[in-house]
C-alpha cells in the first residue's frame, strides 16, 4: 500500500531556519578570515511516507544539509522537529533516539564500510549499540540481508572488499534499516554506481519504501533520477532553497530561472528537446562571499538591478493556478507581484 | 543510554571474542598465505625465533658459566677445545656469552618499543581521535622530541640518569614515544574522517564504542608494523649505550658491553672481537626485514 503524502498528518521533519557557516582559517593565529555560508536560512518540510528529492550543483549545500539533519555536524542556527518533538542539539539520549528514528546512506559504498569487519557486523553494531542482544541482532541482520536482495548465507560473513559496488550499497542501506528507521537520508547513494546496478538499487529503495512505509530524503544531482524517485522536489543553490514543489510542477512548471536553467541542462534521449547552447555559463560565485540579494543574479539572464538589492523570499508564485500549484514555492523577484521587476506580475 | 539496557560484560565479551575470531579467520589467512610465500621473510623470521629461543633458554644451551674467567684461554681461538666460539679477553666462553648477552640485548632493545607503543599509541589515538587543541598540545610535545637526534637523545637522557639497563630503558622508550605517536596519529586522522566512522556516529554510538570497534582494528597494525621496524634500530640504539657505558656495567654480557670490551683485542684475536657485532648484525637486519615482510604481507589494500 502507497502512503499518500497526507498534510493532515502534520511533517515528519520540520527544518526550519536551518543554517550552517563554515569558518575560513588563516594567518598566523589560526582566526576565521571569511565564513563559507554552506547552509544560509534553509526552510522545509518532509511529509510521512513521501520522497523529498534534493537537487543542486556541487557544493550547494546538499551534503551539508544531510549532515546536520542527522546532527553529524553542528548547526549555527535552526530549528529541527522530528515528528512533532523538537530536537535539542545537547540532549544526548533525544540525539540517540532521533539517530534511531533517522538514519543515513552515504556516497562511497567503500569508505563507509568498516574493511576490517565482516559485513554482517557492521550491520549488528547500530542494534547493539542501541542494547539489542548479540543473538537477536544476528537474527535482524539475516532478516535485513533477505530484504535488501543479498543471500544470507552467501554474503553474511563476507568482508566489503569482496563485494561489488552494487552490493556493498545494498549493505549499507541494509546497515541504516538495522535501527528501523523511520526517515532515510540518501546522500547520493547511488551515484556512484554503475547505471545498470543504480537502477536496481533505485527500485530495490522504492520496493523498501512501500513495504516499509518509509519516507526518504533524496540527494542527488541527477536530474532525471530524481525525477523518477521523488514526489516533491526541493531545488537549492549556493546555500539557499530556490524553489520547492511536487515533482511534476518543478519539472513542468518551473518558476525560478535557476530551475529553468538546471533542467534545461537534463541530459534527453528526445531529440527535440535537445539544447545546443548552454543554459548557464561560468561557475557558481565563491560561497565565502555570496553576492548580495539573490545569490543567483550574477549568472542570471533575468537580472535587473532589484536582485543584487534585496534577497527574494521563498514564497507562493504570484499570479499561479492554486489549484496546480499547491505547495509551490519559489525564491525569485519575477514572480512576486509588486517586488520592483519589470516581469513581476502587477 | 538511558532507552536501553546495555549488554552485560560477559555477553559483550562473548560477542568480541566472536567476532575477533571471525575476524582473524578472514584477514589472518590471507596475510599467513603471503608470509609463508615470502622466502626471506620466513627466512628471517626463523632466524629471529632461533635468536629469541635461544637467548630465553641460555640456561640449559650453554656449556660453561658466563662470568667464569680463565688466565689461560684468554682470548682463545675460535674452535679451540671446550671454547666452540673462542673465550674474550678474560678467558670466557664467548659463546655462553654470546647467548647469555643475547637475553639482555634483546630486552633492552624490545622493551622500550613495547613501552613507546603502549604509550605513544595511546597518545597518538587521543591526539587523532579529539583533534583540536589536544592534538595541538600533544604533537608540539613531540615535535619538541624531535628537535634532536635519536642517538643523540638517547645518550644525553641515559647520562642525566646514570648508568644502568632501567635508566638506559627510559631513554630508548622517549626517543621512540614520539615517533610512534606521530605515526599513530596521523593513521587515526586519516581513518576518524572516513565515511565508516561517521555511519557509526550517525547509528548513535558512543566515542569509546566508535574507537574500540571501528578505529582501533583499522590503526592497530599499521603502528604495530612501524614499531617492529624501530626494534632494530631500538637494539643497536641499546647496544650502543651498552658500548658507551650507558647501559649495562660489567661483568654482565651484552653485545654492545662485550664489544666495547673486546675492541682492545681487535689485532690479537679479530674473529673472536667480531662476533658481538656480528650478532647485533644479524639480528638487527632480521627485525628490519621481518617487519618489512610483515608490513607487505599486512598491508591489503582491501
Amino acid at each position: 500500500m502507497t502512503r499518500a503524502p497526507d498534510a493532515k498528518d502534520g511533517a515528519l521533519l520540520e527544518v526550519r531556519e536551518l543554517r550552517k557557516y563554515f569558518p575560513v582559517r588563516g594567518g598566523i593565529l589560526n582566526r576565521a578570515v571569511g565564513w563559507v555560508q554552506a547552509v544560509d536560512d534553509v526552510d522545509f518540510d518532509v511529509l510521512p511516507g513521501e520522497v523529498l528529492g534534493i537537487v543542486g550543483e556541487s557544493g550547494c549545500g546538499k551534503s551539508t544539509t544531510a549532515r546536520l539533519l542527522m546532527h553529524l555536524i553542528r548547526a549555527d542556527a535552526g530549528r529541527i522537529a522530528f515528528d512533532g518533538e523538537a530536537v535539542r542539539p545537547d540532549d544526548a539520549a533525544g540525539l540517540r533516539e532521533l539517530r534511531r528514528r533517522m538514519q543515513m546512506v552515504f556516497q562511497d559504498s567503500y569508505s563507509s564500510l568498516n574493511p576490517r569487519l565482516p559485513i554482517e557486523d557492521t550491520i549488528m553494531f547500530g542494534p547493539k549499540v542501541h542494547g539489542v542482544s548479540a543473538a537477536e541482532a544476528r537474527e535482524r541482520a539475516r532478516e535485513l540481508f533477505s530484504l535488501v536482495g543479498l543471500d544470507p548465507a552467501q554474503f553474511i560473513r563476507r568482508y566489503p572488499h569482496e563485494l561489488s559496488g552494487g552490493q556493498r550499497q545494498r549493505v549499507n542501506i541494509a546497515r541504516a534499516l538495522a535501527l528501523e528507521p523511520r526517515l532515510l537520508i540518501l546522500d547520493e547513494a547511488v551515484s556512484a554506481l554503475d547505471k545498470s546496478v543504480e537502477a536496481q538499487v533505485l527500485n530495490l529503495l522504492l520496493t523498501l519504501r512501500r513495504e516499509l512505509g518509509l519516507t526518504y530524503i533524496f540527494i542527488s544531482h541527477d536530474l532525471n533520477v530524481v525525477q523518477y524517485m521523488s514526489d516533491r522536489v526541493l531545488v537549492m543553490y549556493l546555500g539557499k532553497v530556490v524553489e520547492i514543489g511536487p515533482t511534476a510542477e518543478i519539472y513542468e512548471r518551473m518558476q525560478h530561472p535557476y530551475t529553468e536553467a538546471l533542467l534545461s541542462a537534463m541530459p534527453s534521449m528526445d531529440p527535440d528537446r535537445r539544447t545546443e547552447t548552454p543554459p548557464l555559463v561560468g561557475d557558481p560565485p565563491n560561497p565565502i562571499d555570496p553576492p548580495p540579494g539573490c545569490r543567483f543574479h550574477t549568472r542570471c539572464r533575468f537580472a535587473e538591478s532589484v536582485c543584487s538589492r534585496a534577497e527574494p523570499r521563498l514564497g507562493p508564485a504570484a499570479g499561479q493556478d492554486a489549484a496546480n500549484g499547491a505547495g509551490h514555492l519559489v525564491a525569485c523577484h519575477m514572480r512576486v507581484a509588486g517586488s520592483g521587476h519589470s516581469q513581476a506580475p502587477a | 543510554m538511558t532507552t536501553a539496557p546495555a549488554l552485560d560484560s560477559k555477553q559483550q565479551a562473548a560477542v568480541d571474542a566472536a567476532q575477533v575470531a571471525v575476524q582473524s579467520r578472514g584477514y589472518w589467512t590471507t596475510v599467513g598465505g603471503r608470509i609463508r610465500d615470502d622466502k626471506v621473510t620466513m627466512v628471517c623470521g626463523l632466524v629471529v625465533l632461533l635468536i629469541v629461543f635461544s637467548a630465553v633458554f641460555a640456561d640449559l644451551i650453554a656449556l660453561a658459566d658466563p662470568y667464569k674467567a680463565s688466565m689461560l684461554k684468554r682470548l682463545a681461538e675460535i674452535g679451540a677445545p671446550g671454547y666452540p666460539l673462542g673465550a674474550d679477553e678474560m678467558g670466557r666462553d664467548m659463546m655462553t656469552r654470546l647467548l647469555y648477552g643475547g637475553r639482555l640485548s634483546l630486552f633492552m632493545g624490545i622493551s622500550p618499543i613495547v613501552i613507546a607503543f603502549v604509550i605513544g599509541g595511546t597518545l597518538g589515538l587521543v591526539a587523532g581521535f579529539l583533534g583540536g587543541r589536544v592534538n595541538m598540545a600533544i604533537m608540539r610535545v613531540m615535535d619538541v622530541f624531535y628537535a634532536f637526534p635519536s642517538v643523540l637523545l638517547a645518550v644525553a637522557i641515559s647520562g642525566a640518569l646514570g648508568a644502568g639497563i632501567g635508566n638506559a630503558i627510559v631513554s630508548l622508550t622517549l626517543v621512540f614515544i614520539p615517533p610512534i605517536t606521530r605515526v599513530t596519529e596521523s593513521v587515526t586522522t586519516q581513518v576518524r574522517s572516513l565515511d565508516y566512522v561517521e555511519a557509526a556516529r550517525a547509528s548513535g554510538a558512543r566515542s569509546l564504542t566508535i574507537i574500540r570497534v571501528h578505529i582501533l582494528s583499522n590503526v592497530l597494525g599499521p603502528v604495530f608494523i612501524y614499531a617492529t621496524s624501530l626494534i632494530s634500530v631500538s637494539i643497536i640504539l641499546a647496544s650502543g649505550l651498552s658500548f658507551l657505558g650507558l647501559g649495562t656495567e660489567p661483568p654482565e654480557p651484552e653485545w654492545g658491553l662485550m664489544l666495547n670490551t673486546l675492541r682492545q683485542s681487535i689485532y690479537v684475536n679479530p674473529w673472536v672481537a667480531a662476533l658481538p657485532g656480528v650478532m647485533i648484525f644479524f639480528t638487527s637486519l632480521s627485525f628490519n626485514l621481518l617487519s618489512d615482510g610483515l608490513r607487505s604481507a599486512m598491508d591489503v589494500r582491501l
